[in-house]
């Protein structure tokens, strides 16, 4: 099968219309920055509280906020998690409470934010029966604990070790299944547990005896003081910057040092671009994002270094060809192959991003913009930039040629 | 196949075996295997759940500490030697970061300055003795940069410890404790399947210095009174501590020096007092007890304060000599609270507070919930991906599917033999290694199709794909391994987990994908007719 046999397109005579669309984009990009004033950063860079919860019901947004209210706690952020229970197709109900960083340093415990927030939560769906423990905020170990102290099975007679073994692996399966996706997290009946490994009618009358099923459970709590989150902001961009280095020197070492800079400018452009695409959506730049953008300068890099690598054999093998024809047919060259690993790439990152949930969605989305953004800077920005510098050299009256490998 | 496919192929194999080996380990059944596949593929916080609290160890208290210690020495010091001196008093400069621990002694006779500084030479050697502009008779004491450096690192180091017993105390399993950030004495603790994080972070948090201490006088219901009674100023040997007695605070004179500290501690226990209320027992090491029964039965009929973390829990009359042990009650404590303290006083006394920076719990329900989506989307990917190499390469297909395959097999082996901690930035690094991985192959076979269509013979044309494109892999490769080195080397957490797997990834990569897919290709051209085309 194949879809290309080498194509003869004249890249550098219509680099132009590409290069106006990069430069609209990247200012629309800025603009936007500006107009939101900044991007908007995640709790793990801005510091503050964020406390997820899952509840069986539609949640009673007003209420959580009415209660807040009562317990001091304003300005806060509450909003509904799509796609959480994505594949399971199960319930979701889920909200994400924020706080911000302003509201939660009054107090000097960093974690009063988060501690008012279960506070209010209980308060309104209930405590539960008195001396019970809530069955779907437990961890695996409180349930053992649990089990363990009842002994239910009558365990105790053949030791403690095998008695607390049989008990941790109860309680795993059961906490297992209350976090597969047809329960998604809450479990609504005892009952529901028969037919899980190891469980018995006694296990359950146990179970039934220490714990109560509440109506929420909180999945996930993140406090951010504000020292990590600048100094994370820092070290993220510091680092980036560092490794673009490394890459600059690597490749005027291998090449030249035009193709270095025409590589670190490229793969900026479409760092910018995508930190723009953010901006207009206002989408969050979290930590797996910055993952993300690391990726696609990865991904960028190699991409443009694969055209280079193309451009220094054939000016190794005809040396006096008019430089920018050179280019065209070495883009034209590689272009099978730019568009087969581009689609698998974005294959994979679109797979990722329709079925990967709400905790990498912000990632798979920087991935997919990247993916085409990096792909096409290879050949509209970085290879200009070469071209356009090699013409300047010719013009000056001296004779470029890159240096042999 | 000839010897020198054979060759290859053989160290293909073990890498292969090696590989699985290394994963799987030796089961004897279905539930080793598990068990050692759970074992040996480690899942970061985020995937599996559990607490990461980042805390910053306040190691200025440790220097704190020394220098009132050093404040003191000099006083007695500069006593017994009878130099002579007006005042001696901290004056540290707390403006400069770090702060600069300096010592102001005033009023020394021109003719003894050279006493002292002889005294300071010897006996305080982490300090200099420098003069004060303008004030002939002063003399200041600062503390040595590289002393203080030592001291600072000796805190982080003791902390760490500490905290790491009390983690192990609580029996957590799999705890993660480690210096974080670049030189803010910062730490980070990551604590799988902890779901509690109030009474994990008390525990944490607590100084834990225990001193038995004999009572002077007290208790008096305000500061001002005991001061009062002792005409304003304490004695030098003594200090004012407070306390709580029957919900009312109150104040006791004490000796400053202790009797026995948490240090002369082999041992804690919860248990309970003779009313049935929680206590907590504890053990002296031979020393301790010693200078305990000495203590003890010289002062029967006095007071002994039981004092933690600089407040008094209670202050029992001795009625006997005490020598090993002792009961630390009336301390209003619950089931749960004497267990805690027994805990921290058995790890020993923090030499420093810390205070937390940030803290993060993944309920478990989440972390599978990402682990799921995670894996079923990565595998739609993947064979998305790898259906399509067969349907458009054919052949050839199956050798960058084998390479995609073995590249993910090495990785996994290389993260379990590493013990690298698999988080979601470490999957943007796998995704990235897979992207290029596929690339490697696309290179290659397309440079190959390029030769074929130049009329190359197949032979020659896969040498020369091979060749041609081996050149542009090595430099996607190291430049990308060398930013991923800068990644690793300045970046922490999450951006180190990203460079760990994706230079794993890179180097199994240039293996798969240059060498065992070659290995694959010379084989089926070895069996190939001659004159028939290659599938590619």
């Amino acid at each position: 099968m194949e879809f290309f046999h080498e194509p003869k397109i004249d890249w550098m005579e219509i680099k132009w219309y590409f290069i106006s669309i990069s430069i609209a984009l990247i200012l629309t990009g800025i603009i936007s920055i500006v107009v939101h004033r900044g991007l908007v950063y995640g709790i793990d860079f801005r510091g503050g509280t964020i406390v997820n919860v899952n509840f069986s019901q539609p949640p009673k947004v007003d209420a959580i906020r009415h209660e807040l209210d009562s317990l001091g706690l304003h300005n806060e952020t509450i909003q509904g998690v799509e796609g959480t229970q994505g594949l399971g197709g199960g319930k979701s109900n889920a909200v994400m409470i924020g706080l911000d960083l302003k509201t939660t340093t009054s107090s000097a415990s960093l974690d009063a934010g988060r501690e008012t927030i279960i506070k209010a939560l209980s308060g309104l769906y209930g405590n539960g029966p008195q001396g019970k423990t809530d069955f779907n905020n437990a961890s695996p170990q409180t349930v053992a604990e649990q089990l363990l102290a009842d002994d239910p099975l009558g365990m105790s007679i053949k030791g403690l070790d095998t008695a607390t073994k049989t008990y941790q692996d109860i309680a795993g399966a059961v906490v297992n299944f209350r976090n597969a996706p047809a329960q998604g997290g809450l479990l609504e009946d005892f009952n529901s547990l028969r037919g899980v490994q190891g469980v018995t009618p006694a296990i359950i009358s146990a179970l039934e005896k220490d714990f109560y099923l509440s109506s929420y459970a909180v999945t996930n709590t993140k406090v951010v003081g504000p020292k990590v989150g600048s100094d994370l902001r820092r070290q993220a961009l510091y680092v980036t910057l560092a490794g673009l280095g490394a890459m600059l020197i690597y490749i005027w070492f291998r090449f030249e040092l035009i193709y270095g800079v025409a590589a670190v400018v490229a793969t900026f452009h479409d760092v910018i671009i995508t930190l723009g695409f953010f901006s207009l959506l206002n989408k969050e730049i979290s930590l797996t994002v910055i993952a993300a953008l690391l990726t696609l300068v990865g991904y960028s890099m190699n991409d443009t270094i694969v055209v280079f690598d193309r451009i220094r054999e054939n000016v190794q093998a005809t040396k006096r060809a008019n430089f920018p024809k050179l280019v065209d047919h070495s883009i034209n060259q590689t272009l099978s192959r730019t568009i087969l690993t581009s689609g698998l790439t974005f294959l994979a990152v679109m797979s990722l991003f329709l079925f990967g949930g709400e905790v990498i969605h912000g990632f798979a989305f920087a991935l997919v913009v990247g993916v085409i953004v990096g792909t096409y800077s290879s050949i509209f920005i970085a290879s200009p930039i070469v071209v356009y510098f090699n013409q300047r050299l010719a013009r000056e009256g001296m004779s470029s040629r890159v240096k042999a490998a | 196949m000839d010897t020198k496919i054979r060759g290859r192929a053989i160290v293909i194999l073990v890498v292969v075996l090696g590989c699985i080996l290394g994963i799987t380990g030796f089961p004897k059944n279905v539930q080793e295997l598990k068990d050692n596949l759970h074992n040996r593929i480690h899942l970061g916080l985020d995937l599996r759940g559990g607490m990461n609290l980042i805390l910053q160890v306040q190691v200025e208290d440790a220097v704190n500490i020394t220098c009132d210690e050093a404040l003191d020495r000099l006083q007695e010091e500069m006593k017994a030697k009878s130099i002579p001196f007006a005042d001696v008093e901290p004056d540290n400069d707390k403006t400069s970061s770090p702060p600069v621990h300096r010592i102001l002694v005033k009023g020394v006779p021109q003719d003894r300055v050279g006493d002292l500084q002889s005294m300071v030479s010897d006996l305080f050697s982490d300090w200099d003795l420098v003069r004060v502009p303008g004030d002939e008779s002063s003399r200041l004491l600062i503390l040595k940069t590289s002393s203080a450096i030592m001291l600072r690192n000796q805190a982080l180091e003791q902390s760490m410890d500490t905290i790491r017993r009390r983690v192990d105390a609580l029996g957590v399993t799999e705890p993660t404790i480690a210096e974080y950030g670049q030189g803010d004495y910062e730490l980070v603790v990551q604590l799988p399947g902890v779901d509690d994080p109030s009474r994990v972070k008390d525990i944490m948090q607590r100084t834990a210095l225990l001193e038995l201490k004999l009572v002077k006088d007290g208790p008096y219901s305000s500061r001002e009174a005991a001061l009062a009674e002792h005409g304003g100023v304490l004695p030098p040997d003594s200090e004012l501590v407070s306390g709580s007695e029957n919900g009312k605070d109150s104040w006791y004179v004490l000796n400053r020096v202790a009797a026995v500290t948490g240090r002369d501690l082999t041992g804690a226990d919860p248990s309970h007092d003779s009313s049935g209320q929680p206590s907590v027992q504890f053990t002296l090491n031979r020393d301790g007890a010693e200078r305990f029964g000495r203590v003890t039965g010289a002062n029967i009929g006095k007071y002994l304060a039981i004092v933690l973390d600089n407040r008094v829990v209670e202050a029992p009359v001795i009625h006997g000599q005490i020598n090993e042990s002792g009961v630390i009650e009336g301390g209003n404590f619950t089931p749960e609270s004497a267990q805690d303290l027994a805990l921290v006083l058995k790890s020993g006394a923090l030499p420093a507070s810390i205070n937390f920076l940030s803290e993060e719990t993944v309920g478990p329900s989440l972390g599978a919930d990402s682990i799921r989506h995670g894996v079923v989307a990565s595998i739609v990917g993947l064979l998305a991906v790898m259906g399509f190499m067969l349907v458009y390469y054919r052949g050839a297909g199956i050798n960058a599917d084998v390479a995609l395959a073995l590249n993910l097999l090495i990785l996994i082996a290389m993260m379990a033999w590493i013990e690298g901690v698999l988080t979601l930035p470490g999957i943007a690094g796998v995704i990235l290694t897979v992207g290029m991985g596929v690339d490697s192959n696309v290179l290659i076979f397309e440079r190959i199709r390029e030769e074929l269509r130049l009329g190359k013979a197949v032979g020659a044309a896969v040498a020369v794909g091979f060749e041609q494109a081996f050149r542009t892999i090595i430099d996607t490769h190291v430049t990308t391994v060398a930013s991923a080195a800068i990644l690793f080397a300045f970046g922490t957490g999450p951006i180190k987990g990203f460079a760990v797997t994706l230079t794993i990834g890179l180097v199994a990569n240039l293996f798969t994908s240059v060498f065992v897919s070659r290995v694959i290709f010379d084989y089926v051209l070895s069996r190939r007719e001659k004159g028939a085309a290659l599938s590619i």
